[in-house]
C-alpha cells in the first residue's frame, strides 16, 4: 500500500482528493466491488454471468450485465456502441454550443447502422487517428519497430478487448498486426465481422464473442493487449486489469483508455448530457465507475503492469482537431508494459 | 520501487480535422452512373478478391504532369511506397517514351514552375532529370502595361533568392517524372486507356445487422470503387484520383458540381527566337489581355498571348513575318508608350511607405529583346475558369486542373496542381501511418481543407487581375498604374508578392490587388 501511494504521488494529481481517492471507487456501494486492500476475488460476489455460462466462476468477473444490456440493446445503432466516445466528444465540445447541436443531430440520425466515417460516427472516426497515433508511437518504441514503415506492427499479436464494431481493430490490422478482436456483445462481433470481411487487409482479423477472462482460461497470450473505453463498463476493473495482464506476454505492452472521474468530466458528460440537455437517459453513466489516472495506474501496478506513458485527448473547436496533450482531465490513454516478475 | 510515470506529450501529426459542413452531410457518398448499372453480383466481387491483379490501392486517372507528380511522390514517401497504384491514361507518351532531342527547338507548351515546385521536385527526386534537359531559370521579371503609366520589376535578390522561377517544357516535366518513377521499385501499372465509367456504391445505406449476403456484397462494393475503361477492362481501387485535366471525367462521374465561366479570350502560344539569350520573364498588359515572353533556354523564348478569339485566328493564320512584327509591336510601343524610367516621382510618392529599399526599385524600365523568328507552330487555346465545389467524396479525390482551371495569366496553373499532389500524398501517408482506409472521406477532407482555400485565394487574385485589365477607363488606368508603382517601390509589399508567387507564402499581405 505504501509503495503504491508513493508512486501515485508522483503523478499529477488531477483531482486533489488526497487520502480519499480510493473511496469513490473501491469502497462504493456497488455490490460487485471489493475493497482494494484485499484485492482477492470472491467469485460469489459477482452478480453477473457470461453469455454461455459454462464457467460461472472466473470467466464472469468483469462482465457487468446492466452495461452489456445497454450495449446490446442499442447495438443496432452503431452509435451507442460508441456512445462513450460521443461522450468524450460532448465533454470536449462543451465550449461550443454550435458543435453541441451537431452532436445532438448526430444522436438523432443514428438509428441507422452506419460504419462509415461520413456517417453519424464521424466524430469517432475523427478521433480514431489520434489514439492510433499514440498506440503507434508507443508500440513502435517499445517493440523497436520502424515508425517510418507502412506496416510497423508486422509480427505482433494484438488483442483488442471490447472491440465493438472494430473501429480500432481494422487500423491495427492495416498496420500489419495479427489482430484478435473480442467483445462480450454478439451483435457487435457480427457487425465487426461483416465490415472487416469486405477488405482483404482486414479480413484476417479474428473476431470472437468472448471476454478477457475466457481468453485467459484458454491460455491465450498476446504481445500487446489493448482495451480502449472498456474499463469504465466492467464490473470489477481491478480484476479486469488482472485478466489483461494475464493475456500479455512477459515484456509485452498494454494500452488502456477511459474517461477521468474528474469534476470536469462529471460536469460535461453527466450533468450536461444526461440531466440538463437530456441527450442520454439518466444513469447512462455512473460517475462513480470512472477511474482517475492515479487509480488506473495503481490497479495496473497491482496486476504487474507499469504505466510508462500517459496522454490526454483534447478537442480544439477552433481548428477542429483532436490532439494528444498533457491534459488528462477528461479523456486519457495509458501505455504500460508487463514487468517480468 | 519508485517508478516514475512519464507523461509524454508527443503530439498530433495525425489528427484529422472536423469539417463542420460534413457533420450532417449525407450527400458525399453517392451512386454514380455506371454503364453496367449497379447490378453488383457477389460473384463478380468475389472474383475480384481472388483476382488480385485488378485491385489497387490508388487509381490515378490521368497521367498528365499532376497525376505523375502524385505517383512520384507516393513512390518516394516511406509510408506510401508500398501502395499498389494504377495509372490510367491513353496518352502514348506514358508507354512509348518520346526521346527528347536537345537540338530541337523547344515545344510551345511550357510551364513556369515556382521555387516551391522546384523544391517539391527535388524532394521526390525528379529535379535531377529536369536538369538533364532544357530549362531556364529566371531571376528577374518585368510587368508593365500599355498605358505607359507604371511598371514593376522584380528581382530574386529582393528576397535573397537566386531565382524567381524556372521555365520548363511540359514534355520535359512529364518525362522527368516518368523516369523518376521508373527508377524506383514502385508497384505501378499503366493502363493505356480512357476511363468511361465508375461505380461507387455507398456502404452507408441503412440495413439491419443480420442481413443477408447481398449486404456483404454491398459492403464489399462500398469499400472499393469500380472503374471501367474504354478498352473493356475494369479495375477496382480504394481511392480514385481524378487528375484528368479541365474536362475531368472523374469529376463528372462522381457528380461534383463546378463553378466557372469561359473568358471570351483565347491564348496563342508559340516558341520564338532572339539574337541573344533572354534571361528575364516579361509580361505586358494590353487592352485585350496580357502578353508574356518567357525565357526557355538558348536563344528561345515562349509566348503566351491572351486576346480576343477573332484576333487569335488572325494571329494563327497571318504569315510568319507579319506575326513576328505584331509580337514585337505588342512588346514595345504597341497600344501606348513606355512607362517613364525616371523613377524619382514614384519613389518620392511611396518613400513614406518603404522600408529598406529593394534592389529592383532602382532598376529602370527595359524593353524586352526583339523577336527575330518564329520557332514552332502557333497553338490557340480558349481560356476558362472552373472550380470544383468539392474536391473529395468517398473513394474519390480531384487534383490539378480537374479541381481548378485558372487563367494562365500568372503561370500558376500547374503549380497549384503540384501543390495538390504534394498535399494529397502527405495526407495519404498520414492515413497509412494510423491504419486508416485511404478511401475514407474523413481522411480525404484533410487534403481538401488544406488545398481548397489556397486554390480559391489564387483564383480570386487572378480574377481581380484579369478584370482590372479588361477595362480601359481613365481613373482605373491610373489606379492600376499606382498599383504598379506601389509594387515597384514599396519593398515589404514587393517581397510578399514575390514569396506568394513563389508558392512560399499563403497569402500576399496586403491583399491581392497589386501584383
Ligand atoms: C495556354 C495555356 C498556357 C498555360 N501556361 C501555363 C504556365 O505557364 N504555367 C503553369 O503553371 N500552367 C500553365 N497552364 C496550365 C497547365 O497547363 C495546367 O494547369 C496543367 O497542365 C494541368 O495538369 P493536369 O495534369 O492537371 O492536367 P492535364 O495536363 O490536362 O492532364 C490530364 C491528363 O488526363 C488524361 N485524361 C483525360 N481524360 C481522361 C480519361 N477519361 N481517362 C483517362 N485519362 C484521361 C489526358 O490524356 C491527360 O494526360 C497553361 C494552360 C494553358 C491552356
Ligand atoms: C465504448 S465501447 C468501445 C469500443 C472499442 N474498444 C473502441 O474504442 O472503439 C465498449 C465495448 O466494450 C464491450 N464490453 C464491455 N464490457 C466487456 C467485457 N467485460 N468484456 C468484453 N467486452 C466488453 C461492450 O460490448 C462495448 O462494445
Amino acid at each position: 500500500m505504501k509503495l503504491g501511494w508513493r508512486m501515485v504521488r508522483k503523478l499529477r494529481i488531477v483531482n486533489a482528493r488526497n487520502g480519499t481517492f480510493f473511496n469513490a471507487r473501491f469502497f462504493s456501494d456497488s455490490t460487485t466491488q471489493l475493497p482494494l486492500a484485499s484485492m482477492t476475488v470472491d467469485p460469489s460476489s459477482n452478480t453477473t454471468k457470461t453469455n454461455n455460462n459454462n464457467n460461472k466462476n472466473s470467466t464472469s468477473s468483469s462482465l457487468k450485465h446492466l452495461e452489456l444490456a445497454k450495449f446490446a440493446a442499442i447495438a443496432d445503432s452503431w452509435f451507442v456502441i460508441h456512445f462513450y466516445y460521443l461522450f468524450s466528444v460532448i465533454s470536449n465540445f462543451s465550449s461550443s454550443s454550435f458543435q453541441l447541436r451537431h452532436v445532438w443531430s448526430l444522436c438523432i440520425s443514428s438509428c441507422m447502422v452506419r460504419w462509415d466515417s461520413e456517417g453519424p460516427f464521424k466524430p469517432l472516426h475523427v478521433m480514431n487517428p489520434t489514439r492510433l497515433a499514440f498506440i503507434r508511437s508507443t508500440l513502435c518504441r517499445h517493440f523497436g519497430k520502424d515508425p517510418n514503415c507502412a506496416k510497423p506492427f508486422e509480427g505482433l499479436n494484438i488483442v483488442d478487448v471490447g472491440c465493438g464494431g472494430g473501429i480500432l481493430s481494422e487500423p491495427l490490422a492495416r498496420m500489419g498486426a495479427t489482430v484478435t478482436g473480442v467483445d462480450a456483445v454478439d451483435k457487435n462481433i457480427k457487425i465487426a465481422c461483416l465490415h472487416a470481411g469486405s477488405d482483404p487487409e482486414t479480413s484476417t482479423i479474428e473476431y470472437c464473442c468472448t471476454t478477457a477472462e475466457k481468453l485467459v482460461e484458454e491460455q491465450r497470450r498476446f504481445d500487446a493487449v489493448i482495451a480502449l473505453e472498456v474499463i469504465e463498463h466492467v464490473a470489477d476493473p481491478a480484476e479486469f486489469c488482472k485478466s489483461l495482464a494475464a493475456l500479455t506476454v512477459e515484456g509485452g505492452a498494454n494500452v488502456i483508455s477511459t474517461i477521468n472521474r474528474s469534476m470536469r468530466a462529471y460536469a460535461t458528460a453527466i450533468v450536461a448530457a444526461e440531466y440538463i440537455l437530456r441527450w442520454l437517459p439518466k444513469g447512462t453513466h455512473e460517475w462513480s465507475s470512472f477511474l482517475t489516472p492515479e487509480e488506473l495506474v495503481l490497479i495496473l501496478q497491482r496486476s504487474s503492469i507499469d504505466v510508462k506513458e500517459m496522454a490526454g485527448f483534447v478537442y480544439n473547436p477552433l481548428t477542429g482537431r483532436w490532439s494528444l496533450s498533457d491534459d488528462i482531465g477528461v479523456n486519457f490513454i495509458a501505455f504500460g508494459t508487463k514487468n517480468t516478475h | 520501487m519508485n517508478r516514475i510515470v512519464t507523461k509524454r506529450f508527443s503530439v498530433n501529426v495525425y489528427e484529422l480535422s472536423i469539417t463542420r459542413k460534413n457533420f450532417c452531410s449525407n450527400a458525399a457518398s453517392r451512386v454514380s452512373s455506371s454503364s453496367s448499372g449497379q447490378s453488383s453480383n457477389e460473384h463478380e466481387v468475389k472474383q475480384n478478391f481472388t483476382d488480385d491483379g485488378h485491385q489497387y490501392d490508388v487509381a490515378i486517372v490521368g497521367g498528365g504532369v499532376v497525376g505523375m507528380a502524385l505517383a512520384c511522390s507516393l513512390a518516394h514517401l516511406p509510408l506510401t511506397k508500398h501502395l499498389k497504384v494504377a495509372i490510367i491514361d491513353s496518352n502514348p507518351a506514358l508507354v512509348k517514351r518520346n526521346c527528347i532531342n536537345k537540338e530541337d527547338p523547344p515545344d510551345p507548351r511550357v510551364s513556369t514552375v515556382t521555387p516551391a515546385t522546384i523544391s517539391f521536385f527535388k524532394d521526390i527526386g525528379a529535379w535531377q532529370y529536369i536538369q538533364q534537359h532544357r530549362h531556364a531559370y529566371f531571376g528577374k521579371m518585368q510587368v508593365w502595361d500599355y498605358t505607359g503609366l507604371g511598371y514593376t520589376r522584380y528581382n530574386a535578390r529582393d528576397v535573397n533568392k537566386e531565382v524567381l522561377g524556372c521555365v520548363v517544357e511540359n514534355k520535359v516535366l512529364h518525362s522527368s517524372l516518368l523516369s523518376c518513377i521508373e527508377n524506383t521499385d514502385f508497384r505501378k501499372t499503366i493502363y493505356p486507356s480512357k476511363l468511361t465509367s465508375m461505380a461507387l456504391l455507398p456502404s452507408s445505406s441503412s440495413m439491419g445487422v443480420d442481413s443477408t449476403l447481398s449486404t456483404t456484397a454491398l459492403f464489399t462494393k462500398g469499400r472499393l470503387a469500380k472503374l471501367e475503361l474504354s478498352d473493356g477492362k475494369s479495375l477496382y481501387a480504394k481511392l480514385v484520383v481524378g487528375a484528368d485535366g479541365g474536362k475531368s471525367r472523374v469529376r463528372e462521374l462522381a457528380g461534383f458540381k463546378t463553378t466557372g465561366w469561359n473568358y471570351s479570350q483565347n491564348a496563342v502560344i508559340c516558341t520564338v527566337e532572339h539574337t541573344e539569350e533572354n534571361r528575364c520573364a516579361w509580361q505586358r498588359f494590353l487592352p485585350a489581355g496580357p502578353i508574356a515572353l518567357l525565357p526557355i533556354g538558348d536563344r528561345f523564348s515562349n509566348i503566351v498571348w491572351t486576346m480576343n478569339p477573332n484576333v487569335s485566328s488572325d494571329c494563327k493564320t497571318m504569315n510568319e513575318e507579319e506575326f513576328v512584327k505584331t509580337v514585337n509591336h505588342a512588346l514595345d510601343y504597341g497600344y501606348g508608350s513606355h512607362p517613364k524610367s525616371s523613377s524619382s516621382g514614384g519613389r518620392d510618392m511611396f518613400s513614406w511607405l518603404r522600408g529598406d529599399v529593394t534592389i529592383s526599385a532602382d532598376e529602370c524600365f527595359e524593353v524586352p529583346p526583339k523577336v527575330i523568328k518564329l520557332a514552332s507552330d502557333r497553338m490557340v487555346f480558349p481560356l476558362s475558369l472552373k472550380h470544383a465545389n468539392d474536391y473529395v467524396s468517398k473513394h474519390v479525390v480531384l487534383i490539378g486542373d480537374a479541381a481548378h482551371t485558372v487563367h494562365p495569366l500568372a503561370g500558376q496553373g500547374v503549380n497549384l496542381g503540384f501543390e495538390d499532389s504534394h498535399a494529397l500524398s502527405r495526407v495519404i501517408a498520414e492515413g497509412v501511418a494510423v491504419g486508416s482506409d485511404i478511401g475514407e472521406v474523413s481522411l480525404l477532407r484533410k487534403y481538401e481543407a488544406e488545398r481548397k482555400p489556397a486554390n480559391i485565394a489564387m483564383m480570386a487574385l487572378l480574377e481581380v487581375f484579369q478584370r482590372a485589365y479588361s477595362v480601359d477607363f481613365g481613373p482605373l488606368n491610373i489606379l492600376r498604374a499606382a498599383a504598379f508603382n506601389g509594387a515597384h517601390y514599396i519593398s515589404p509589399l514587393k517581397k510578399s508578392i514575390i514569396s506568394y508567387a513563389s508558392g512560399e507564402q499563403k497569402m500576399p499581405l496586403p491583399l491581392p490587388f497589386f501584383s
